[in-house]
């Protein structure tokens, strides 16, 4: 997504549209996005900085932040590993129904987080047909506990890492390995040092995404997490909990340190991105 | 096709998205709008029905009722934030007075406008435990006990949640002895038994039942009947504690909305209904206990036990009190977390 | 490029026929193992869960869940939602593509993560925003009431609130694709006099239409799902303003599990029709001249190289 720059002819006036097309992007822009955002950092504004700071470092809350953001980092990690071995198979492997496991891959995006809480939940809960084997082998809990945030986190987080490697995968080409077989590297050594490189931007983007995107969850957690506090309670959770409470100045505020961190989150993305483009010299 | 078209399309279609809000008001059919909360949708689902046959015997007139159903607080917000309720049937008088405190849509003197503290029903808060009762729970301090299992829903988002703390406190503290200090430590080895907080009545119920998890419910009466009859007779059990919390979930008309809509005289008659024959028949049938027994089914209500009930006045002072010490950020509630 | 569609099922993979791009028999089961493992985790066995759930009481129970006059409104309403704020985003996401890839000007990346930042704000922040904004005590709020125009608790809001949560998706498909193309041929039309109304119905949208498509599929998808944004804005008036992912979780509420996984399964099914129009569409998309995944050329020598130097 890095931009061509320099090569800026005078293009601007041989196409049309331009004014046209950066006065809607802008119009709607604001209207759908800008405003609102403004509208929350405007109501947070008014508690004031000591306020501000007071609301947004109460105890329960940095609990939440802890397990909401560890959460989202390991549950990430784990799609990162995973994902690039179900990437890898997929691109890799001739199974049977390996295209319908393609296109089901997708599903934790289309599918509505609500109807993933309640079946994550049954599944996973201490009676339910996973969670029973669970608890019956390790002797562990899944629902109800900071592990069923997890679960849930992995779930939807789990098409980004492999659709952000499957097409980086399938571009390389064979020569590359060949090369390196040639030269005699074992298989380990050559995805060690010839493809793990290659495909090692794409991966963080898809981890950068899939944290990205299981920071703010709010839907599935909820039904699976339990909501001690301290213990199993995500941030949305707390903004849920504060609004219920008439408090909205604590929720914007709340609202707008998680605002800020998915902003950051957003140019740490770009800014993979562009690597990416840059290391696998592509051409945008 | 020139440009020119091609420029308004994205306004006009923007416009459209914006205009669509306007529509809707000017039905022949008068539309009473009532924000509750969740556990009362069998109750207003009959109740609606008979108020609608009632009011067109009287007048005539036929009328329409919509529900919506939510946790008490989330519902008062959305009132607050505009929601164009006509009357809100919620689950504590807090979440009644934070819309009279934030608009002006309903007065201020609000629970003194009908009978009985503008409560038509009351409930109070029981214990549904598994069939057999394995662990003998039989009163408050059973769950306090190391080892018991509890689920009880987290009275910071949930308005109903707040009545199960209360009941808990209000038995520590007219416990022989008792002070302030042994009341707090009580609720709190209550709460260190809580193995799922979940953020309303109706996902407590469903955790405890369906998915098997904890040795005890905290649950409002109307709820626990309800639970046991849906989930499953066989498997569950109410045992009802020595001393309880009346349970008094108010109701009231949003006289602005009213107004506006020139339904007022409806909003009201609706209300009132709720303390004729046939509303408290219905609450009772619906396992709420009726304020005046006698005009409901003998049978309906043998079914409520007898006991001890409090009132939050006579324990807590007001609402507005017992929230301020126990859920307000800081309060007992936090403190008993380590918060 | 890719051989991906070219291989028939139960025969090799072209990487599994060349001996050096395939691994041992017990590396390449224990990856597939372990993947196809994952995926049965989290992916297939949630899915069997909802229709097993729905399925449970029989056919009967199923089918009464789904025509139960609130769930009808709740489909109306969805399909209304989809219906409207896809399209709207289908208009923004051409014009926004149209702008950065074909005009150069300043601001232009701080513009491409703001399209990109509804992506990752926790959608129960996005349904408090348009509340302060247009709730009763919101910057708004007494200007709508005063003129009778409702937006949270009604239709606008709900639309606002989606819009909201799948307003990049078109413009994050269109953008790399059309920056790929460069402008050439739109700048060649026009020196040949067309207009650019003809510019963009002859030259840019038969380029572009797969991707654009795909996006229009992912925003209705997501349209149709989300649930925390609208939760926030909706009112929950039954048979009103009540999407189908609320009437799930009020399904659920009631206690009435299996008509819950029964409208489940309907959004579910939904998912599952848009996963396979989205193969469809990335099927016929392959081997044109147009891909929705821009091709990317050879990594330059520059970058493999030191990495083979490094293996020898």
């Amino acid at each position: 997504m890095a931009l061509t720059k320099g090569a800026a002819q005078s293009s601007r006036r041989v196409l049309p549209g331009y004014r046209l097309t950066l006065g809607y992007t802008l119009f709607y822009l604001s209207l759908i996005v800008l405003i609102p955002m403004a509208a929350l950092f405007l109501r947070a504004a008014e508690l004031g900085p000591a306020g501000f700071w007071e609301a947004i470092t109460e105890p329960r809350l940095v609990a939440s932040y802890k397990l909401s953001f560890g959460a989202s980092l390991l549950a990430a990690a784990i799609n990162s590993v995973f994902g690039l071995l179900l990437a890898w198979a997929l691109v890799r492997y001739s199974f049977p129904g390996r295209r319908i496991v393609d296109a089901l891959i997708d599903l934790p995006f289309a599918l509505p987080t609500a109807v993933a809480g309640i079946s994550l939940t049954a599944l996973y809960a201490n009676n339910g047909w996973l969670g029973s084997i669970v608890e019956g082998v390790f002797g562990i809990k899944v629902a109800f506990t900071p592990l069923g945030v997890l679960i849930a986190l992995v779930f939807i987080g789990l098409p980004f890492v492999v659709r952000t490697v499957q097409p980086v995968l399938e571009d390389i080409e064979t020569e590359l390995e060949e090369a390196a077989a040639c030269l005699g590297a074992s298989r380990w050594r050559t995805f060690r040092h010839v493809l793990l490189p290659l495909l090692t931007p794409a991966l963080l983007t898809g981890f950068a995404l899939a944290f990205a995107r299981a920071v703010g969850e709010y839907g599935s957690v909820i039904f699976i997490a339990g909501n001690i506090p301290l213990v199993s309670e995500i941030t949305p959770l707390l903004i849920i909990t504060k609004l219920e409470q008439f408090d909205y100045s604590g929720a914007t505020a709340v609202g707008v340190v998680m605002l800020v961190f998915s902003f950051l989150m957003l140019l740490v993305i770009n800014l993979l991105q562009s690597l990416s483009t840059r290391r696998l010299g592509r051409n945008p | 096709m020139s440009l020119s078209s091609f420029k308004f399309l994205p306004f006009a279609l923007s416009a459209a998205l914006l205009l669509g809000g306007c529509g809707g008001e000017g039905g022949s059919t008068r539309t009473l709008l009532n924000v509750s909360y969740d556990p009362t949708r069998e109750l207003y689902q009959e109740f609606n029905e008979a108020f609608v046959k009632h009011w067109e015997a009287e007048t005539g007139e036929r009328v329409q009722v919509t529900q919506s159903h939510g946790g008490s607080g989330s519902q008062a917000r959305s009132v607050i934030d505009g929601l164009q309720a006509d009357v809100v049937t919620l689950a504590l008088a807090y979440d009644i007075d934070a819309i009279a405190e934030r608009t002006s849509k309903i007065p201020a003197d609000w629970e003194s406008k009908l009978p009985d503290n503008s409560s038509p029903y009351t409930s109070t808060i029981v214990f549904l435990v598994r069939k057999g009762n394995p662990l003998n729970i039989q009163d408050w301090d059973d769950l306090a006990k190391p080892g018991v299992g509890v689920i009880t829903p987290n009275p910071k988002s949930s308005g109903g949640a707040r009545w199960n703390y209360l009941a808990a406190w209000g038995y520590a503290i007219k416990q022989p002895g008792a002070t302030e200090a042994s009341a707090r430590d009580f609720v709190q080895a209550l709460y260190k038994n809580v193995l799922v907080l979940d953020s309303g009545a109706r996902g407590s119920t469903t955790t405890f039942v369906q998915r098997g998890i904890g040795d005890v419910l905290i649950s409002w009466e109307n709820e626990a009947f309800l639970a046991l009859n849906e989930l499953g007779p066989d498997q569950l059990e109410i045992v009802v504690p020595s001393v309880s919390i009346l349970a008094e979930p108010p109701v009231a008309v949003v006289e602005a909305n009213a107004e506006a809509k020139g339904q007022a005289d409806l909003a009201r008659a609706y209300l009132e209904y709720l303390y004729s024959a046939e509303g408290q028949s219905i609450a009772a049938k619906n396992y709420y206990r009726p304020r005046h027994p006698e005009l409901a089914g003998a049978e309906d209500v043998a079914r409520f036990p007898q006991l001890e009930l409090f009132t939050i006045r006579e324990v807590f002072g007001s609402w507005g009190e017992a929230q301020r010490t126990h859920f307000d950020d800081g309060g007992v509630f936090d403190q008993i977390y380590g918060l | 490029m890719s051989a991906t569609p070219m291989r028939k099922p139960g025969s090799q993979s072209r990487y599994e026929r060349n001996p050096a791009t395939s691994e041992k028999p017990w590396v390449k089961y224990t990856i597939l193992g372990l993947g196809l493992g994952y995926f049965a985790l989290f992916i297939l066995m949630p899915l069997i869960a909802v229709f097993y759930e729905a399925l449970r009481r029989g056919w009967g129970p199923y089918f009464s869940a789904i025509v139960h006059p609130d769930a009808m409104a709740a489909i109306k309403l969805t399909l209304t939602v989809a219906a409207i704020s896809v399209p709207l985003n289908l208009v923004f996401g051409v014009a926004a593509a149209w702008l950065i890839a074909k005009f150069e000007f300043r601001g232009k990346q701080l513009l491409l993560t703001m399209i990109d930042l509804p992506f990752s704000v926790s959608p129960v922040i996005v349904g408090l925003m348009y509340v302060l904004l247009f709730g009763a005590n919101g910057w708004f709020g007494v200007w709508l009431a005063e003129h009778g125009f409702r937006i949270i608790f009604a239709l606008p809001g709900i639309l606002l609130a989606t819009i909201f949560v799948t307003f990049p998706f078109v413009a994050r498909e269109l953008i790399p694709l059309m920056q790929a193309q460069g402008k050439d041929e739109e700048e060649a039309a026009v020196v040949l006099g067309a207009s650019g109304w003809q510019v963009f119905w002859h030259v840019t949208l038969p380029n572009i239409k797969w991707a654009l498509l795909y996006g229009v599929i992912l925003s209705n998808a997501r349209a149709m799902g989300e649930f925390g944004a609208v939760s926030v804005v909706s009112g929950k008036i039954r048979g009103a303003t009540n999407t189908l992912p609320l009437q799930v979780e009020i399904l659920y509420n009631e206690y009435n599990f299996a008509a819950a996984f029964a409208v489940a399964s309907l959004l579910a099914l939904l998912a599952l029709v848009t996963l396979v129009i989205k193969t469809w569409v990335e099927h016929r998309a392959h081997g044109r001249d147009v891909v929705v995944s821009p091709e990317r050329p050879l990594p330059p020598a520059a970058t493999v190289q030191p990495a083979l130097e490094k293996v020898a």
